[in-house]
């Protein structure tokens, strides 16, 4: 039996019918066609399909359709709605990413990070995105580039939008 | 054999006055991969047609396929088709064939496809697939590569002796030995009687999974023009275009009627070189023409029916003289391969052809064999059997300088091999930086130095390894480059090299802006499509920037000849009096003259009379190397020139050990590669750090565990654990050098696996120098060193 449901998806709002068992990472992928939470293991370990769930990053994979009824949902690709944020500017001067399959769970992870601590430690940094496996970069680059985009804060309008 | 052809670069290079190339360039795909706008195979629509595919797997590590029923999964609402090995009576491989696309009669390794169920949705796949029933006599499975070995063990190929494969491949029929590499070199008796010292010991190294965080996926597209296409998450477009055309010739498919489209991939690390899951998607698109099919491999599928990195049993015998020169070697490897060895066995060789590692050793004897056992197949894994072999024969460097009192840093400078050193094979080593490697990397760890922890229950140790390895390639694998510009003077570029990470994209728009002049931001580098894209062997064996950026380098010079010549043609100049700077045509002879490329590079260059000339500018470049061969003596394998180079360096480390729990933590790791030319250092160091954490996980983290019957009982990243962000090491410190490989681009050779490569060592080193316990056995968790303590040195067994 389907169910309906009302999410809002990068500000967007979207009426859907979703199955009982279909989790939020299928219904944004296959059902609002934004693609840029990735399935890199369905089972929470992995951190490729986080996205912010009313502000707060989730693993899309662990959370089904149904529940997400009511909920305002930002990926990626929210988050560069106007132009890269710091964090994105940053990321892409520094070539702090290699195949790019887990940077846009990651920077969803340390955009959250930013948002609540807007000058973290490297520590800090490195616990924000813990849960965001990277095989490629071995993380100092990522974590560099997030205390980078810290220090140039979100004001510098130059530097893009937002944190 | 300088390297003349890139003309004013190559001048420019050994001015040091190079406008982008060893620059660190902003990699050209960042926006793709930071907005969200980079594609993955996944992320392709493709409508309402699309069907999925569920595969049903063996649950055993070996056993005979009696009987398959699929009455009940067919009659499942939504279900299109399902297959059985018995549809697809073909063999595939790369280097041998020795798989079928599904099992026939037998299964070989659990996880093994024996059938699969193609629906309209993948959920209805799955539940379908749990229904085909499967009746197997359950055989006893081998697990060990030397109880494969061993007298009356049952043949897990009985037909091997049929097997096609590369002339370089010496199976053994009636035996599970797929493969023998024997390198033989010098006199082994002499070499033992100059000897002072012989050491001897035998180092075991378990299977690892390559954890891209992208699982393999493909889909496959047979149209109703049966024309077959394949969207594929690969290093290889082109060798699975001709593995997949070699497969399936028996259904009237052959290369012209065959394209894969690669686009993004996330991560490979060899785990997507070849042909795996691939030929499942390939078989199932000629079952339901006209539609495509989609086959995702779960986390769980992508740990036990890919390829996994082999596990080895090195037993490594090693004369020394009391003064420190190594006069002799011996070194077995018994590669457990797997239940397939198509691709492994490649790795066996080449570990075969070079397990000296990085010394002057005047007498070698070197067996390398690859042994099939009933464990997942066995294949390419970053460091490509040179991280596997490098850590006993590292620990066993080390213990070796300790054995005739030697500083081991001084034991390896004694023995590193320089250029012009005879190599195992017989021809001589390719210029190398290795003693500015050790140097500087003896100088970064400081050395020498003894710490002390402030914390009494913390030793520090500390270790310097070396390590090397050569692009493992067929004698004939080339690169190809075409180039176009357009009316604006930007540039397209097309090649078939995959971007896996490393920056090859980036790269090849250096190569391409230095000789041209015009900045990367103007340069597009276009992921491979067969059809379009010029031809690349594989993008694996750390040779695309070396072998593709002399494609590239290629391309980019005719199509500077072709830019000279209009101009002659049109405006008079000599063409050896014209040069490109600032995308600009400018002459020597006459400083006035400048010529924007974007006026002309399409458009052509308008004459008096109101013609044109010139048109659009377009070249192509290749690039093989030949000067290679794999035919060589198969008893000692000299006569031949099997690898085009080797790339040499260091790897130091400062690691902590806690005495009661064994935990460690790595202080400080030092890296220095000799990359010939750093073509964009922040990339290079990017590979050091990210190659550098993945060979610490293989000894520090990573653990596969197989039950009895073969079936791996971790494949999940809750279970087999790769590191986070909280597991990297307290500092890395890369360190480049550049001494010129003379016939790479701007003298550039590879990099990309040799970062992971001595890691392992490293680490046993360090924990032997820090508590005085030698761990002969990867991995070095801090359960088994706190278990090496507990029993007062020695390794729990």
């Amino acid at each position: 039996m389907k169910h309906s449901i009302a999410i809002e998806v990068n500000g967007e709002a979207w009426a859907l019918d979703v199955e009982p068992g279909e989790v939020l990472l299928d219904v944004l992928r296959e059902k609002v066609g934004v693609k840029s939470p990735k399935i890199g293991c369905e089972t929470g370990d992995c951190g490729a399909c986080t996205v912010l769930y009313d502000g707060v990053s989730i693993r899309s994979c662990l959370v089904l359709g149904v529940e997400a009824d009511g909920h305002e949902i930002t990926t990626l690709e929210g988050l560069s709605h106007d132009g890269l944020s710091t964090l994105q500017q940053v990321m892409v001067e520094m070539s702090s990413f290699q195949c790019g399959f887990c940077a846009p769970g990651i920077v969803v992870a340390a955009h959250e990070l930013l948002q609540q601590r807007p000058d973290p430690t490297r520590e800090e940094v490195q616990e924000a995105i813990a849960g965001n496996l990277c095989r490629c970069t071995g993380y100092d680059p990522i974590v560099d580039a997030v205390l980078e985009a810290a220090r140039i804060g979100p004001g510098d309008a130059s530097q893009g939008k937002g944190p | 054999m300088t390297q003349t052809y890139v003309g004013r670069a190559d001048e420019a290079n050994a001015m040091g006055t190079l406008a982008v190339v060893g620059k660190g360039t902003p990699r050209i795909d960042g926006l793709d991969k930071l907005t969200g706008a980079a594609q993955y195979v996944d992320d392709m629509d493709f409508g309402a047609a699309l069907l999925h595919a569920a595969v049903v797997e063996s649950p055993h590590g070996y056993a005979r396929i009696l009987s398959i029923d699929t009455s009940k999964a067919e009659a499942v609402p939504g279900v299109v088709k399902v297959v059985t090995g018995k549809d697809f009576p073909y063999t595939f491989g790369m280097y041998m064939k020795d798989r079928y696309i599904f099992a026939q009669d037998v299964v070989r390794f659990a996880g093994e496809q024996v059938a699969a169920v193609v629906a309209r949705d993948a959920r209805i796949a799955k539940r379908a697939a749990a229904l085909v029933e499967v009746e197997y006599e359950a055989l006893p499975p081998l697990l060990d590569p030397v109880e494969a070995l061993g007298d009356g063990a049952p043949l897990i190929h009985p037909d091997l002796g049929g097997y096609e494969h590369v002339p370089w491949f010496f199976p053994k029929e009636n035996t599970n030995i797929a493969h023998w590499r024997k390198t033989r070199r010098g006199d082994m008796e002499a070499g033992w009687a100059a000897a002072d010292v012989i050491l001897e010991d035998t180092y075991t190294v378990p299977r690892y999974a390559h954890c891209a965080i992208e699982p393999h996926v493909v889909v496959a597209k047979l149209d109703q023009a049966r024309r077959l296409t394949l969207w594929t998450a690969s290093q290889s477009p082109y060798t699975q275009r001709d593995v997949f055309a070699q497969a399936l010739a028996p259904l009237g498919l052959s290369h012209q009627d065959i394209r894969v489209v690669t686009p993004y991939v996330g991560g490979g690390f060899g785990g997507k070189a070849g042909v795996s899951m691939e030929i499942i998607g390939a078989a199932l698109a000629t079952a339901v023409p006209g539609r495509p099919v989609k086959v995702r491999w779960t986390r769980e599928q992508e740990f036990y029916n890919t390829y996994q990195r082999q596990g080895v049993v090195a037993r490594i015998k090693l004369g020394a003289r009391k003064d420190g020169t190594i006069t002799a070697i011996e070194h077995e490897m018994l590669w457990d391969a797997g239940a397939y060895v198509e691709y492994g066995a490649n790795v066996v060789n080449a570990a075969g052809l070079s397990a000296t590692g990085p010394y002057r050793i005047p007498n070698i004897h070197i067996d390398s064999l690859c042994i099939y056992t009933n464990l997942p197949p066995g294949g390419p894994y970053r460091g490509f059997g040179y991280s596997e072999f490098h850590f006993g024969l590292e620990s066993h460097i080390t213990r070796m300088a300790e054995a005739v009192g030697m500083d081991p840093v001084e034991f390896r400078k004694k023995n590193a091999i320089a250029e012009g050193d005879t190599l195992a094979y017989g021809e001589p080593m390719n210029p190398s930086g290795l003693q500015e490697a050790i140097d500087r990397t003896a100088a970064a760890i400081d050395w020498g130095v003894e710490e002390v922890s402030d914390d009494p229950n913390v030793a520090i140790g500390k270790s310097l390894c070396l390590f090397w390895k050569a692009p493992a390639m067929p004698p004939n694998a080339s690169s190809a480059a075409f180039l176009k510009f357009n009316e604006d003077g930007s540039l397209n570029i097309t090649v078939s090299g995959m971007e896996l990470g490393q920056g090859y994209l980036t790269v090849m728009a250096q190569v391409a802006s230095e000789i041209l002049a015009v900045p990367p931001s103007k340069i597009r580098v276009e992921t491979p499509d067969t059809d379009r894209n010029p031809y690349e062997w594989q993008t694996v064996a750390s040779h695309v920037t070396w072998s593709c950026g002399n494609a590239v380098a290629a391309a980019a010079l005719e199509a500077r000849e072709k830019i000279y010549k209009v101009v002659h043609d049109a405006r008079g100049y000599e063409e050896g009096s014209l040069y490109l700077e600032d995308q600009k045509v400018k002459c020597d002879t006459d400083p006035d003259f400048q010529m924007p490329l974007a006026d002309f590079v399409v458009a052509g260059i308008q004459m008096p009379d109101g013609t044109f000339r010139g048109g659009p500018i377009v070249a192509s470049g290749k690039f093989m190397p030949e000067f290679t061969s794999a035919l060589s003596d198969p008893e000692t394998s000299q006569g031949g020139h099997p690898n085009v180079h080797y790339t040499v360096g260091a790897t130091g480390a400062i690691v902590e050990v806690d005495r009661e729990t064994g935990k460690m933590r790595v202080r400080k790791a030092a890296l220095a590669a000799d990359v010939g030319k750093a073509l964009n250092p922040t990339l290079i160091e990017g590979q050091i750090t990210g190659g550098l954490l993945q060979g610490l996980a293989t000894v520090l983290y990573e653990d596969m565990r197989f039950d009895e019957n073969g079936v791996l009982l971790n494949p999940t990243f809750t279970d087999y654990k790769i590191p986070t962000s909280k597991d990297v090491p307290d500092e890395i410190i890369p360190i480049i050098i550049e001494t010129p490989q003379p016939d790479g681009p701007f003298g550039a050779r590879g990099v990309g696996e040799h970062t992971m490569i001595a890691a392992a060592p490293v680490i046993a080193d360090a924990v032997a120098d820090a508590v005085g316990v030698r761990l002969k056995a990867m991995p070095i968790t801090a359960e088994r060193v706190a278990l090496a303590l507990l029993g007062g040195g020695q390794e729990a067994s």
